[in-house]
């Protein structure tokens, strides 16, 4: 298949990797126990595992799964208020399928649609917006997630309602985004990494210079990769190749798709619509400052927390279970966890690192049980 | 009949609104002297049975798909090639169906005439009676315009043992077909992906191919066709049933170019996509050759190919190897296959 073959060539595969051994076994890395570099995009983790990559690598390049899935880092609360609209008379809840399982204080969306909730999958919120057309007597709430990658998608498809004066059609607002989620990580005494391997489709949104800091302030090389197995494996090599020469700098392995300057356009719509919020709390990554996004005061009419007037629980009510805190930040790998594959499986997800196929345990699970299982 | 009759909740009351709709229709279309006795049950002669095999095999099924009409097949005739191929991997001739129907108040006849017509001409094809039947209609909005159940009996000629738990290690892996064609083209045909895309549903009747696997060689130990959850997971009930393990060659299994184009955009993976007309089978490695060049020369074999072997390591699992050389595991389908986002 054209555009996709290319980027899984075993024979191409095969050079990157011996180039990767011989990195890890020249001065100064030669002399490390292990070299630690952190996949930040949970597309990245998703590709190491479907791939084998990591069978693949040397087993001193330790792969630390970061927090960039989106799903994985939805706090309980988020899902508590998405059920609580859901479960109101003449609503339809829009939801990325992703979302779906991810557990709540009491119950999943999917839990909350088996009693009777009316919540709908979709794959982008222009189809959320087709279905308040579709249902001019329900109010349509769009559950939207993620970081920078589907955000300017979200503020576009508001901008259409407002535009087209769909009056049904509000917005829940979990978007992250990724810089201040990065800094957190590196202000993290707990973080032990050498590197990055930075996010593409993110980067394609705000592209390449926003990083700079990472180089600059935190001294640790990032390289923006693709999705495909070989764009991983050179991505991987470039991060290598830069600790190998003692240097720290942002570099593009994703340039068919990311600029420098990013896509000013996406940029203009997220910034009419959102501003960052003081703080916001995060599954697995606590607080983190100017992480959340919310709609300026002349959006809001499409904030359905406002339109529901949802009664929003504080994060210190939240008891965590497991380690996800310690998994995102690379102090655990998935297996270590007491609750890892005995009482949190992708069917019964006690944490959202469970759920989706791109959070490190769920791949961990999905592509290793197996493994585990006979050890253990 | 004007083209919008539609079917009353009185055509499923058994009295004189059901008899007419039985005479006009399903009589007609399913066609056989069991039907025409007009008893309460179809009468099956033993010796009839008796002359093809020593056994019998019995199953039954539901049909509720959406849409009810889709590229390459429908509702109809998914009812009868689906409960046919139940019985055909367990090496079984089908011979009688059962068709019972719940119809919900409102449909338009035209379609029950398309699905029963549907119905009637895939069972022809795969030389079964539908023999007996039953029609309910329930109010509005209480069922989804038509749901079909199925059940089918077959005779399973004297010497065939065809089950899961027989694999062993060294049987070679092979599949019929292309794989999730039927699911791929029902989830574009549902319209709310937005996607196009040229495929149609396998849905297609196997025991002609088996019986002629069958004749060539007896060391076949498996056969399943690959519905729901794909070809990942009848492999994995192979693997659970008979404790081997199973190892897959990414490269070598089937899967139309527009499929695997229709899975990367969607996030989906094709062995785990649904299809209504395509087999597993596992086949000692001695025989393999055989059983394959059979299943070529069969119209609904042509494209088989060897798709893995079953091993001794990790006993009870299916992995997948990549082209180069990764492994990883294929757990069973859990739930629906979700989109990912990004």
């Amino acid at each position: 298949m054209k555009f996709v073959d290319e980027f899984r060539d075993p024979e191409l595969a095969e050079h990157l990797l011996q180039r990767i051994k011989v990195l890890l076994n020249t001065a100064p890395l030669a002399n490390r126990e292990s070299v630690r570099v952190m996949e930040v995009c949970g597309g990245h983790t998703h590709t190491i595992f479907k791939y084998g990559l990591d069978r693949l690598l040397p087993s001193r390049l330790e792969l630390i799964h970061g927090p960039g899935c989106p799903v994985c880092v939805l706090p309980r609360d988020a899902i508590d208020t998405a059920i609580e609209i859901a479960l109101q008379p003449k609503v339809i809840l829009a939801s990325f399928g992703d979302a779906l399982r991810v557990p709540g204080t009491r119950m999943s969306l999917l839990q909350a649609r088996a009693a009777g909730a009316d919540v709908r999958t979709v794959y982008s919120p222009m189809d959320a917006l087709a279905l308040a057309k579709q249902h001019p007597d329900h109010s349509v709430v769009f559950f939207a997630i993620g970081f920078e990658t589907t955000i300017p998608a979200t503020a576009l498809t508001m901008l259409q309602a407002e535009r087209e004066n769909v009056e049904n059609f509000t917005m829940l607002a979990r978007h992250i985004s990724i810089i201040p989620t990065l800094k957190a990580l590196l202000d993290d005494p707990e973080l032990e990494n050498d590197g990055f391997i930075g996010p593409g489709h993110v980067s394609m949104v705000i592209g390449t210079e926003p990083y700079e800091f990472v180089a600059q302030a935190y001294g640790k090389p990032l390289v923006v990769s693709g999705f495909e197995p070989l764009d991983l494996l050179q991505s991987l090599q470039m991060v290598l190749e830069q600790l190998a020469c003692g240097t720290s700098v942002i570099e593009n392995q994703y340039a068919r798709v990311v600029r420098k300057q990013g896509n000013a356009q996406a940029q203009q719509a997220i910034s009419t619509l959102f501003e960052p919020r003081a703080s916001d709390y995060w599954q697995g990554l606590g607080e983190v400052a100017g992480s959340g996004l919310q709609f300026r005061p002349e959006y809001s009419h499409f904030d359905a927390e406002q339109h529901f007037l949802c009664d929003a629980s504080k994060p210190s009510d939240i008891v965590e279970q497991g380690c996800c805190d310690q998994v995102l930040k690379g102090a655990l790998q998935p297996q270590a966890c007491p609750l890892f594959g005995r009482v949190c499986t992708p069917s019964q997800p006690v944490s959202a690192l469970m759920v989706s196929s791109e959070g490190a345990c769920a791949a961990r699970y999905l592509y290793r049980s197996g493994e585990h299982r006979d050890v253990g | 009949m004007s083209d919008k009759e539609r079917i009353s909740l009185a055509q499923g009351e058994g009295g004189l609104a059901s008899s007419q709709l039985v005479e006009s229709l399903f009589l007609q279309a399913f066609d056989n002297e069991h039907l025409y006795q007009r008893e309460d049950q179809a009468r099956l002669e033993l010796a009839d049975f008796i002359r093809q095999g020593d056994r019998l095999a019995f199953t039954t099924d539901s049909y509720v798909v959406d849409p009810i009409e889709f590229p390459g097949g429908d509702i109809g005739c998914l009812a009868v090639n689906g409960t046919i191929n139940d019985l055909a991997v367990g090496g079984a001739i089908p011979r009688y169906l059962s068709c019972a129907l719940i119809l919900e108040e409102g449909l338009e006849r035209a379609l029950l005439e398309r699905i029963v017509a549907s119905m009637a001409s895939a069972a022809r094809e795969a030389n079964v009676s539908i023999v007996t039947g039953d029609t309910k209609v329930v109010p509005r909005g209480k069922a989804d315009r038509v749901f079909i159940n199925t059940a089918g009996v077959g005779v399973i000629p004297q010497g065939v043992e065809l089950a899961a738990r027989r694999c062993e290690p060294g049987d070679v892996l092979i599949a019929s077909g292309y794989l999730g064609d039927h699911g791929a083209a029902v989830l574009a045909a549902r319209g709310d992906l937005a996607l196009e895309m040229d495929v149609c549903s396998d849905s297609r009747p196997l025991h002609g191919l088996v019986q002629e696997m069958l004749k060539v060689s007896p060391d076949i130990h498996a056969i399943r066709d690959a519905t729901r959850g794909g070809v990942a997971t009848v492999l994995n009930e192979f693997a659970q049933m008979s404790q081997t393990g199973i190892v897959l060659q990414e490269g070598s299994l089937p899967v139309r170019p527009q499929v695997r184009g229709f899975c990367e955009i969607l996030g989906l993976e094709p062995w785990y996509l649904a299809n209504e007309g395509m087999l597993v089978a596992a086949v000692s490695a001695s025989a393999a050759d055989e059983v394959l060049s059979s299943m070529r020369a069969h119209p609904y074999g042509c494209d088989a190919q060897v798709i893995g072997q079953v091993v001794a390591e990790l006993p009870g699992k299916v992995q997948l190897q990549s082209g180069f050389g990764g492994r990883r595991l294929l757990e069973p389908l859990t739930g629906e296959q979700l989109p990912r986002i990004c």
